[in-house]
């Protein structure tokens, strides 16, 4: 079945085993330097610690594994390969010149222990990118500790929950939209915080009077994303402040969505007291197919006495340092100062946009997505009419009638050559999909998702089948999730080799 | 801007498309009195050239080239250069997490591979794909250990590394739970198995040890899973260092396993990114965090991988999820995974056993000019020097060597005085050796 694309062809594809099916003992990736000091006998040094065997531990060649992970790549989708419009993921470029910086020698391997005279820089990169991030959220002060946003929700919480225990109580709840992402309600919970989840208006808002019948001395505070998850900017955002601060509650805000923000508003403008950024989504630090990301937590001037411990700190002799010496800290969320490597990625981004960089690249993330919307708009249902900013979320609601579902029309992107947009999520939106293109697409790359997606609508009238059985031109084709829930199999071991080598479909022989 | 695809006149033709005359229609939902006006006060746009001076000067600001003594949870070992070459492709470095395994079949099987290979290492049947790092890893694996028990106390070692045992204390005391802390024998710096015996009660939900702990000791882990056992507990390792499982029996009697894989061709980079591990019985399986990625196979019945038991997770569970975790360190764990393959079964035993030489061979001249604590434990790479002089004193002499010694242990241990945390790798030459411990004599 050959997609109507401009943008793939089929190509050859190399099979690949696992790993451990390539080993033969005495195959070696390595050699080590003759020992300069006199051997031991490990036996007797460590008696009945010591350990004999690495059991199913691969044993194989070098270029055997070059070629193994090189032949696995070709297996991925990437950015670096063309339009990733998974929403709420922001994946944009990221630049080679972040990863060739943060591999300098005095940066990618110095110790996290070492003296403070001779880490001036590392200090110096880390109080250079906290200024500039105050700046860019107009918040006051910042932790970069948090390893991603989660990490990051979880520190902003427990500040917010020092707030209050130091006014005496901690209070017991958390309002969250229904809109949220799953991080939200999981990261309030495990905060020891019972969970208010707040029905959306019709507009899928923020209902405001619905808020105000909810907020009272109980109330904490609330976790707010803004734009929300629709891609839509809480147009009443400074009211919501206001209601939780007549209370005393304050407003986190999951800044997931800061690419439709930077150099446009600034949270600490608007009323925010405390909120994470994605260093892996808004500025450009790569996500690794899954991690790592950073997640640091900017607040106002009152949450400053809680932040985690260290802090920067510039001593009397203009020399940078660690201030450990906080006793109304939360304490470390995370060892040493959180994922180093992240900032100076992080802080190349910047560097590399500037004020008006920055400006620029949000308004084209804007454009980008609100170019789509009006394209699709009407070929797929548009659930919510409000104006979207950096992300529009489309229901398959149009197509449901054919039996096409928001995943089924996912996969079936996949044949055209790009990866599937957010499907199922926000909750608040049945069937949905959520498309962010970032600024990082060309118009040329636009118009070829355009028709991707007209197109498979267009498949959906004609030959529903064909989209509910894609894709067609992958390696492997809706895998039996049921099965590996049901028995897990998490590991390797030699008898799955030998069942391997039975299937129906030996990968030896496969062709295309 | 050089990052931004679009020309002038692509953006007025996709402005006219959609029918507004300026970008500026899209930000009107934002209230006029919250649209920042002004540009930021950021640095200006840089040349790329310009970037790398700026980034070459902070690194010239910070130790190279210096031989390094220090351990304490950031390990350096030498990392094979096709560990870059090959994570530096854009198929992994630009993915996200493989939701969509008909594209995603590079990272799942890589992930896949990781976990069988933490198993086999550890001694543990299941693995996830990865978490924070060691420390929030030995949070969870306590918070994991209390929703199997069912109970909320702990047992924590105080040879668990200092900042780790932060790092747990702010996931825990906010929501009431009791933390016991068990000290140290004085002859071999392992756990106070005495002290742990009574620590532990019907109400604890697991007992945290490390091994080799924070001095460097090897801990007796049957005895305090035993210890555990016996009162319905469950037992926690976690692990720092860990090339020590090249030549260290595997805690394979811990219910559970946090593992710091840093060591594992990870950069030291300042404290992070770093790997974070976490492995446990098969019957706790419903109760890990994390991803976890399962082999099946597709509708053609072609093996394939998959993200599996999502149930467990918070976009399906939201506030009844195991963890909030949502993005890990998976290019870091591909990361250790072609560390573990290009060293493998014989090369992890070899090395790990130059480690133990190094450090045998460093104890045994440290202790002819200064003392060398806890004699009767048994040690991987890592050990306590105490001194007559103040350690930091001995390091400022140290670095004008170009040595980075040990780290004073003062701040955490006060009670072991002038003492510090040494680490010999394959990366200290014996010249090296010598050099720091002639500095010692002072
Ligand atoms: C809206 C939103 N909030 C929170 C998160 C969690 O962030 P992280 O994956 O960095 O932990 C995400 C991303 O996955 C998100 O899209």
């Amino acid at each position: 079945m050959k997609p109507k694309s401009r943008k793939v062809s089929q190509h050859v594809t190399q099979n690949e085993a696992l790993i451990f099916e390539k080993s033969s003992p005495g195959k070696k990736a390595y050699r080590l330097p003759p020992l300069d000091v006199p051997d031991v006998d490990a036996g007797k040094l460590l008696g009945e610690q010591v350990r004999e065997d690495l059991g199913l531990m691969p044993e194989v060649s070098e270029i055997e594994i070059i070629r193994h992970f090189t032949r696995l790549s070709t297996w991925n989708y990437a950015i670096d390969l063309g339009m990733y419009p998974l929403g709420s993921c922001t994946m944009k470029y990221n630049a080679r010149v972040n990863e060739f910086v943060a591999r300098l020698e005095g940066l990618g391997n110095s110790h996290p222990y070492q003296p403070e005279k001779i880490s001036q820089g590392a200090l110096r990169i880390m109080k250079t990118l906290s200024e500039c991030l105050c700046e860019i959220t107009g918040m006051d002060v910042i932790t970069l500790q948090p390893a991603a946003g989660a990490h990051g929700e979880f520190t902003g919480i427990l500040l917010m929950r020092a707030h209050h225990e130091s006014k005496g109580n901690p209070r017991k709840k958390i309002i969250i939209p229904d809109s949220a992402h799953g991080t939200n309600p999981a990261t309030a919970a495990i905060c020891g915080y019972e969970i208010i989840n707040l029905k959306s208006s019709a507009e899928g808002m923020v209902d405001v009077s619905l808020l105000a019948s909810l907020v009272d001395d109980t109330v904490a505070g609330m976790m707010l994303t803004n734009p929300s998850t629709i891609g839509v900017f809480e147009k009443d955002i400074h009211r919501i402040a206001d209601l939780l601060h007549d209370k005393g509650a304050l407003l986190y805000m999951d800044g997931a969505n800061m690419n439709a923000l930077v150099g446009k508003t600034r949270p600490g403008d608007f009323g925010v007291d405390v909120m994470h950024l994605n260093l892996h989504k808004t500025f450009s630090t790569p996500h690794g197919g899954g991690g790592p990301g950073s997640g640091p937590v900017a607040c106002k001037k009152l949450l400053e006495p809680f932040l985690p411990a260290p802090v920067v700190t510039t001593r009397a002799d203009g020399r940078l340092g660690f201030e450990y010496n906080r006793p109304q800290s939360i304490g470390r969320v995370r060892a040493f100062y959180g994922n180093f490597g992240m900032f100076v990625r992080a802080l190349a981004y910047i560097f590399a946009n500037g004020p008006d960089g920055l400006r620029q690249t949000t308004e084209d993330a804007v454009l980008n997505a609100n170019y789509i919307r009006k394209k699709l708009d009407g070929i797929y249902d548009l659930p919510y009419k409000t104006g979207s900013m950096h992300e529009v979320v489309f229901s398959d609601r149009l197509q449901t009638q054919n039996g096409v579902k928001t995943g089924d029309i996912a996969k079936r992107l996949i044949d055209y050559g790009f990866h599937p947009y957010t499907t199922s999520f926000p909750l608040i939106v049945p069937g949905a999909l959520m498309i962010e293109p970032t600024e990082s697409e060309s118009k040329e790359e636009l118009d070829l998702f355009v028709d991707a997606m007209k197109s498979i609508a267009r498949e959906v009238e004609e030959d529903p089948q064909l989209v509910i059985s894609a894709p067609h031109d992958t390696r492997v084709a809706r895998m039996d999730e049921t099965t590996a829930a049901r028995k897990p199999v998490l590991r390797w071991k030699p008898e799955q080799t030998n069942e391997a080598r039975q299937s129906p479909k030996p990968e030896l022989v496969e062709t295309r | 801007m050089r990052y931004l695809p679009k020309s002038p006149a692509d953006r007025e033709l996709m402005l006219e498309e959609i029918g507004v005359r300026s970008v500026d229609e899209f930000f009107k939902a934002i209230p006029g009195e919250y649209r920042l006006n002004r540009d930021l006060k950021v640095p200006r746009q840089m040349a790329e050239s310009e970037i790398i001076d700026y980034f070459r000067d902070r690194s010239q600001e910070n130790a190279a080239g210096y031989s390094v003594f220090l351990g304490a949870g950031a390990y350096h070992h030498y990392r094979p250069v096709i560990i870059d070459a090959l994570v530096q492709r854009g198929e992994f470095l630009t993915s996200y997490t493989p939701y969509q395994a008909e594209i995603s079949q590079g990272t799942l099987q890589a992930i896949f591979e990781f976990q069988t290979m933490i198993c086999e290492l550890t001694g543990m049947d299941i693995a996830n794909a990865s978490m924070y790092d060691g420390s929030t890893g030995a949070a969870e694996a306590i918070l994991m250990a209390m929703r199997v028990t069912g109970r909320d106390q702990s047992v924590i070692a105080r040879t668990v590394h200092p900042e780790y045992r932060e790092v747990i204390h702010t996931y825990l005391h906010h929501r009431g739970m009791p933390m016991h802390f068990v000290g140290y024998a004085e002859d071999s710096g392992e756990v106070d198995l005495d002290q742990l015996e009574r620590a532990v009660t019907e109400q604890t939900a697991c007992v945290l040890i490390q091994s080799p702990n924070f001095f460097g000791s090897i801990e007796d882990v049957e005895a305090a899973a035993e210890m555990a056992h016996r009162k319905g507990a469950l037992l926690v390792v976690s692990i720092g260092e860990a090339l020590s499982l090249g030549i260290v029996k595997p805690p394979a009697a811990a219910d559970i396993v946090s593992m710091e894989a840093q060591s594992f061709g990870v950069p030291l980079g300042f404290g992070g990114p770093y790997d974070g591990v976490l492995a446990a019985k098969e019957k706790y399986v419903r109760q890990m965090p994390g991803r976890l990625v399962g082999e099946t196979k597709d509708r053609n019945g072609k093996r394939g991988y998959v993200l599996t038991l999502s149930t467990r997770e918070q976009h399906i569970r939201r506030e009844k999820a195991t963890s909030n975790i949502c993005t890990n360190q998976a290019l870091v764990a591909l990361m250790s995974t072609i560390y573990m393959d290009v060293y493998g079964r014989e090369g992890l035993k070899d090395l790990a056993k130059q480690n133990l030489a190094k450090a045998h061979y460093a104890v045994g001249e440290f202790a002819r000019r200064a003392r060398v604590l806890f004699p009767r434990g048994k040690r991987f790479n890592e050990f306590v020097v105490q001194t007559k002089e103040d350690p930091h004193a001995i390091n400022d002499r140290l670095l004008e060597k170009k040595i980075i010694g040990g780290f004073a242990l003062e701040k955490f241990y006060p009670e072991l005085g002038n003492a510090a945390l040494w680490c010999c790798t394959e990366m200290n030459s014996r010249a090296q050796i010598d050099a720091a411990i002639e500095a010692v004599q002072g």
